[in-house]
């Protein structure tokens, strides 16, 4: 069985300096985007208009992507439908071999992340170079991103130092982060000039134009886009929006609740192929369709990846992404990958103490603290928890039903605790190995209430 | 106004000085408060594991127990928001649904259905306030720091009332403690440490208490506190409104 959750945040932790560190940075970007919110007036208004936008669009979702497929072929865009991971790795492989393609940049995209494209092309012999600052380095660490945003933010810069010497053949031990990023961007601009084929994401695509918007703020999709003969661009069909006027909603959204800043640096619109480059655009289902007829989960499709439910989640902050096993990982990643893959992923909507501020947070007002309790409960039903625990809830539950084996076993427990105190002050009570157990009172509450009180 | 008093189980079992000052402090206030004797828990243990198909039985008591009143009260803002987003008995349903819209976490309902504008309390201590997530996030006990909304808080509407008091809150205003319920124990490492982060930034702030409006954070809390042989103690929010007299003031 993979590691869990709670085992790989265990390790996480074990590094005190790095879990502070990991919090704190993450708390910054937190308070960030509260900066950059407070500053707009119409903040909640916009959320509940993306949250709108959204909605309509996934009750309408056939129509549009049918809309923005047409769209996009008149605009020269040659439009593919993958149904599942396996079947978008294909596509992008089969338009490289048949241009007998070698030399590939990535920008940032999620969606290949979790298709496991660079897996998949490296087993056909084919090398993609991720152009993402984070991504790169993570790929020359043979590391997930850890952060859907911040793809590298669990490392130091010793760390990206340390790697940049191994692969870069930088100075060793020179952290300063202006000669690394240097170091960075000649090794990438070479891959950039050499490149016959791009690879994005797609952050937008806009059923009334058939084009689509990619936001980085290092410039990385258009750089690969520009020089390449071809641009294959893969998107998950939820990113379909019906206008290009609903952008001045997620445009102003995104940024702002990613990293706090206005907008991103690079928002490029891409419509049609240059002359004599080949555009290709991937729509992906991959599960999508499942989500979206879970009447309970279905509006996790709302999802813009703004990663500001990472950020704030006080538990992914001390527990980093790797903690969670997927691609996406985060409070939003535990309310999706059930969906992909239950009985692997189902510690993840356990990982949460349920406080809501994901759930605040986000700025397409996605219920994600309540799809976490919901999907405990499918969870549950679907009998993919320990025989221990549903024994467990089975006694409490039967405890709880019969008031007078309640005050029995309250009073036995009290009783216990008192007189044979090493019973559950020991190691095997998880709760004490850190913490004190409460005080035993003399009496219970009702005990005291009908000696004093009680007509 | 008939009331019921629901105090949670593990309220009733570990902390009685809460159920106390609640039962007290309403009375204070001129309600008339029964405490049903055969009530037990919430649910909310089972349901937050996975398992409300479990709570059958245990919902089916709370109604029978607390049918007929007016208004059903709770020192505990976790248990009071399970109660009205699942309290359900279809076999009473118009109960269990009269239930959901009547109950109150306890500064809500002095806030909002007594409409308390001052209490003769006093307590002449540094508190830091610990905003416990259900009630202030589920409950809208207060304005949230991810929210661009005007901020209020009706506990501290109520504590400010308190003589003497000097209320402080954490850098980080309202992040969780990390109790979260099995979550404590299922994963451990990560509640201890949110638990920690926490009380360092209360000790930062110099305070003798902290108070929350839910006994569980606090309990956890108190578990690494006292680990810590730290000199914070905890009390709960309804023991602050019911102190009397600082000086005098003892656990009970």
């Amino acid at each position: 069985m993979n590691p869990k959750h709670a085992d790989l945040a265990e390790q996480f932790i074990a590094d005190g300096s790095r879990t502070n560190w990991h919090d704190d940075t993450l708390w910054f970007v937190r308070e960030k985007r509260d900066k950059a919110a407070h500053g707009l007036p119409e903040w909640e208004q916009l959320r509940e208009w993306a949250s709108q936008i959204k909605n309509h669009t996934l009750s309408n979702l056939s129509n549009y992507l049918e809309q923005f497929e047409e769209h996009a072929k008149a605009n020269g865009i040659i439009v593919h439908w993958a149904a599942d991971g396996d079947e978008h790795n294909q596509i992008v492989h089969g338009i490289i071999k048949r241009h007998n393609i070698r030399k590939i940049v990535k920008s940032k995209s999620m969606l290949t992340e979790e298709c496991h494209l660079n897996e998949y092309l490296s087993h056909q012999g084919i090398e993609v170079v991720d152009t993402d600052l984070g991504e790169r380095i993570v790929q020359f660490r043979k590391e997930p991103p850890s952060h859907i945003v911040l793809p590298a933010i669990h490392l130091t810069k010793k760390q990206v130092s340390e790697t940049f010497h191994e692969h870069l053949n930088t100075e060793k031990g020179n952290n300063d982060p202006q000669y690394l990023t240097e170091a960075a961007r000649q090794h990438l601009r070479d891959k950039f000039i050499e490149s016959d084929l791009a690879i994005t994401g797609v952050n937008f695509a806009i059923a009334e134009t058939g084009g689509f918007v990619v936001c980085t703020n290092e410039g990385n999709a258009d750089m690969g886009a520009h020089t390449a003969n071809v641009h294959i661009a893969s998107m998950g069909f939820e990113k379909i929006i019906p206008k290009a006027e609903h952008l001045s909603v997620f445009l102003r959204l995104l940024a702002r609740s990613a990293t706090g800043q206005p907008i991103t640096t690079y928002s490029s619109h891409f419509h049609k192929p240059r002359p004599n480059q080949e555009m290709h655009i991937v729509i992906v289902d991959n599960g999508r369709s499942r989500q979206l007829g879970r009447a309970d989960f279905r509006n996790s499709l709302k999802c813009i990846r703004c990663a500001a439910c990472f950020n704030t989640c006080p538990v992914y902050r001390r527990s980093g992404g790797h903690s969670y096993h997927t691609a996406v990982a985060g409070p939003i990643g535990s309310i999706l990958n059930p969906n992909l893959d239950m009985k692997a992923n189902a510690d993840l909507p356990f990982a949460s103490t349920l406080c809501g501020s994901c759930t605040n947070v986000c700025p397409v007002k996605i219920d994600i603290h309540e799809q976490l309790w919901k999907w405990r409960q499918v969870i549950v039903s679907e009998g993919l928890v320990s025989t221990g625990k549903k024994a467990g809830m089975k006694g409490m539950a039967f405890v709880f039903s019969n008031p007078k084996l309640y005050r029995l076993a309250g009073r036995m427990a009290r009783w216990t605790m008192k007189i044979f105190p090493f019973i559950v002050s020991n190691k095997l009570n998880v709760w004490y190995n850190q913490r004190e157990m409460p005080e035993v009172p003399k009496q219970s509450f009702r005990e005291w209430y009908l000696e004093n009180k009680k007509k | 106004m008939k009331i019921g008093l629901f105090i949670p189980c593990y309220i009733d079992q570990f902390y009685p000085q809460v159920g106390i000052a609640t039962l007290e402090l309403l009375e204070k206030l001129g309600c008339s408060v029964t405490f049903p004797l055969e009530q037990t828990c919430c649910g909310q243990p089972m349901a937050n594991s996975g398992f409300s198909g479990l709570n059958k039985g245990c919902d089916a008591n709370f109604v029978t127990n607390f049918s007929g009143f007016d208004y059903i009260v709770a020192p505990s803002g976790s248990c009071v928001l399970h109660l009205k987003e699942h309290l359900k008995d279809e076999s009473r349903r118009e109960e269990s649904q009269k239930i959901r819209d009547t109950v109150y976490e306890l500064t809500e309902f002095l806030t909002d259905v007594l409409k308390v504008e001052n209490l003769k309390a006093d307590f002449s201590y540094k508190v830091g306030i610990h905003s416990s997530c259900h009630g202030q996030r589920g409950l809208n006990l207060s304005g949230m720091t991810e929210r661009m909304l005007p901020f209020f808080s009706k506990p501290e509407q109520l504590l400010k009332m308190v003589g003497g008091i000097e209320l402080s809150y954490p850098k980080r205003k309202d992040e969780c403690c990390g109790f979260g319920g099995t979550f404590c124990v299922f994963e451990e490492a990560v509640s201890v440490k949110m638990g920690k982060d926490r009380i360092d930034e209360h000790e930062a702030n110099g305070v003798d208490y902290i108070t929350a409006w839910d006994s569980s954070c606090l309990m956890h809390l108190e578990g690494i506190l006292k680990r810590q042989k730290s000199r914070i103690k905890i009390i709960h929010i309804a023991e602050i409104l019911n102190s009397r007299n600082s000086a005098s003031y003892k656990k009970i």
